[in-house]
């Protein structure tokens, strides 16, 4: 997770609530969680040094594959589900996203938007599926298996009856407004708060 | 150096004995009006009483956990891999006890030791204990040695269901608490093969109904076959190909060559077979086979595993191995649902390895650092 999406994730989540980090990688973020918001969390993720180095910052991680559909966790059982920029890496990032607003009672999303002007550009005038600073790897041996765009998103949210009950964008420095105003050209990530429907 | 004095091992330990002359009533009825209990220490009990770690052993366990008990003594504890100092379970900060359970064949009352009523080997007619009895025994001898709460209690196998009976039954007593490659309760396939291994013993002719002491026998035969069935069990397909793979031992695959064969697994076998035989009492291995069917974490509460661990106040970590076909990944996946389900904290982790259930006991640099870097959270910061 970069800076910035941090700055905003920890904005978004109360002192002492129940977070579960889905994807939680080394416990850096899982760890500033407890230390800056005081906050109860638990770890998920599937590689052992992953888990080996969250729980030598004092966390509780479980080793489990997000895409098994995270029987283990119960309906209402956090305030806050997390996952950070791995939503394009899972299997059936609908499934999860659904289990998501199920188990917590709210939860944030981030991923890299595949609709920014510059992945357009290498695809529409190279003919080639893109790779930036960000996304370094090739279309053939990528974790990113299920990109996606802003509207793309928004419209899965809206089909499996999830409100967003916010949005935040991160774009270049030239372009905060710009990816503000028009999220799905300029927004080189986005990370959106949401919740079931009616919740 | 010798291994017996190098850095990371506890050195040279002995075994000493707590005397319990109050009487012990089992949860099957059956009363012992005194007894003793075989145990070792590593490190140093500090002042707060704060670092006290209690690990509890598996089924052919015994209370020598670490260290040697003389200089020439090939063989460490069991458990040496993870107990000494700066090893994961660090000697340097925590007091370590291991105790041998009641009706065990190492020294703490059991079958093979005296009855002081009648002056004879218990034999055959030594109670039967469950998972809960060593529970309460082991509180005594907590008491006894000045400890009033566990910092961790710790285990693999059956010991780590012992492990987890402790957090249930005295939620105060456990601030910490580790099952490895541990299982809720048995299954009929793990109940059958425990029926396999006492069938085996009982069909011995020199069983005698179980007091083969009196009678100057020893039922190997049974306990070898019983040893042999069990250790299959400990270990994996793949693990096995790998040590073993076909090889023969004596004999070959020369055309017409029809000498005895014995390839490298079965002289394995046979070997440990014949090595437990002589060493590992015949109705210990019954009576403890019988306490792990008997085991049922959820059994006083109508086999709801959530509401059974629901009042324990531990900090969990619950690991299982890859390849464990004894007690798989998923058994410990279900105490850690249940965990999670009863808002607990817990750790889990499945650890790639070949070595099967024996993955506990056994080196693995994912296994001995992730219980490395869990057990910092435990005693004195």
């Amino acid at each position: 997770m970069s800076r910035l999406d941090l700055k905003t994730v920890l904005s978004w989540i109360t002192p002492g609530s129940r977070v579960l980090d889905l994807g939680c990688g080394d416990g850096a973020f899982l760890a500033r969680l407890r230390d800056e918001r005081d906050v109860h969390g638990i770890g998920v993720d599937i590689d052992p040094e992953n888990l080996i180095a969250s729980v030598s910052k004092g966390l509780d991680v479980v080793q489990e594959d997000i895409n098994d559909g995270l029987h283990c966790f119960t309906t209402n059982g956090f305030d806050v589900v997390v996952l950070a920029h791995a939503l394009q890496e899972l299997t059936h990032p609908h499934i999860a996203l659904q289990r998501m607003v199920d188990i917590g009672d709210e939860a944030i999303v981030s991923f890299p938007n595949f609709g920014h002007w510059l992945c357009r550009a290498h695809l529409g005038l190279k003919g080639r599926m893109p790779m930036s600073r960000a996304m370094p790897l090739q279309w053939y041996d990528t974790p990113n298996i299920h990109f996606c765009t802003v509207k793309d998103f928004e419209s899965l949210c809206s089909e499996l009856e999830i409100d967003i009950i916010e949005r935040a964008t991160i774009a270049g420095p030239a372009q905060a407004l710009l990816g503000k105003w028009f999220p799905n050209l300029f927004a080189s990530s986005a990370i959106y708060r949401i919740r079931r429907a009616g919740s | 150096m010798s291994e017996t004095t190098s850095a990371n091992s506890v050195g040279l330990v002995s075994p000493q004995t707590a005397k319990c002359t109050t009487s012990f009533t089992f949860a099957n009825g059956g009363v012992l009006s005194s007894h003793e209990l075989v145990y070792e220490t590593y490190g140093e009990l500090n002042s707060a009483g704060d670092n006290a770690v209690l690990i509890c052993h598996a089924l052919s366990g015994s209370h020598h956990a670490a260290g040697f008990h003389s200089e020439d003594d090939r063989r460490p504890g069991w458990w040496d891999l993870a107990i000494g100092p700066g090893k994961p379970i660090d000697t340097e900060r925590l007091f370590v006890v291991c105790s041998n359970n009641l009706g065990c064949c190492d020294g703490s009352s059991g079958p093979n030791t005296l009855n002081p009523e009648t002056g004879t080997p218990w034999g055959g007619g030594f109670p039967q204990p469950q998972v809960k009895d060593w529970v309460r025994s082991q509180k005594w001898l907590a008491e006894y040695l000045g400890i009033s709460r566990w910092a961790a209690v710790i285990g693999g196998s059956l010991g780590g269901m012992q492990a987890l009976q402790w957090a249930i039954d005295f939620p105060h007593w456990v601030e910490n608490c580790v099952a490895l490659a541990a299982a809720p309760g048995l299954t009929a396939q793990n109940i059958a093969f425990n029926e396999i291994a006492r069938h085996a013993i009982l069909s011995d002719p020199d069983w005698h109904e179980g007091d083969y002491l009196a009678e100057g026998t020893l039922p190997t035969r049974g306990v070898a076959l019983a040893r042999m069935v069990g250790h299959l069990t400990y270990m994996s397909a793949d693990g096995m190909s790998d040590r073993f793979g076909r090889e023969l031992r004596e004999g070959s695959f020369a055309p017409g060559d029809n000498a005895e064969w014995v390839f490298q697994v079965e002289s394995y076998l046979r070997h440990q077979g014949s090595r437990f035989s002589t060493q590992f009492d015949a109705n210990t291995y019954v009576l403890m086979t019988r306490a792990l069917d008997l085991f049922d974490l959820a059994a006083d509460h109508e086999g709801d595993l959530i509401a059974a661990l629901s009042n324990a106040q531990a900090n969990f970590l619950v690991a299982s191995f890859s390849s464990d076909w004894r007690f798989p990944p998923q058994r410990s996946i279900e105490i850690r649902d249940a965990l999670i389900a009863a808002g607990k904290p817990v750790t889990y982790a499945n650890i790639e390895t070949d070595n099967g259930h024996d993955g506990f006991l056994l080196p693995n640099p994912h296994y001995e650092q992730l219980l490395g870097e869990w057990m910092r959270r435990v005693g004195p910061s």
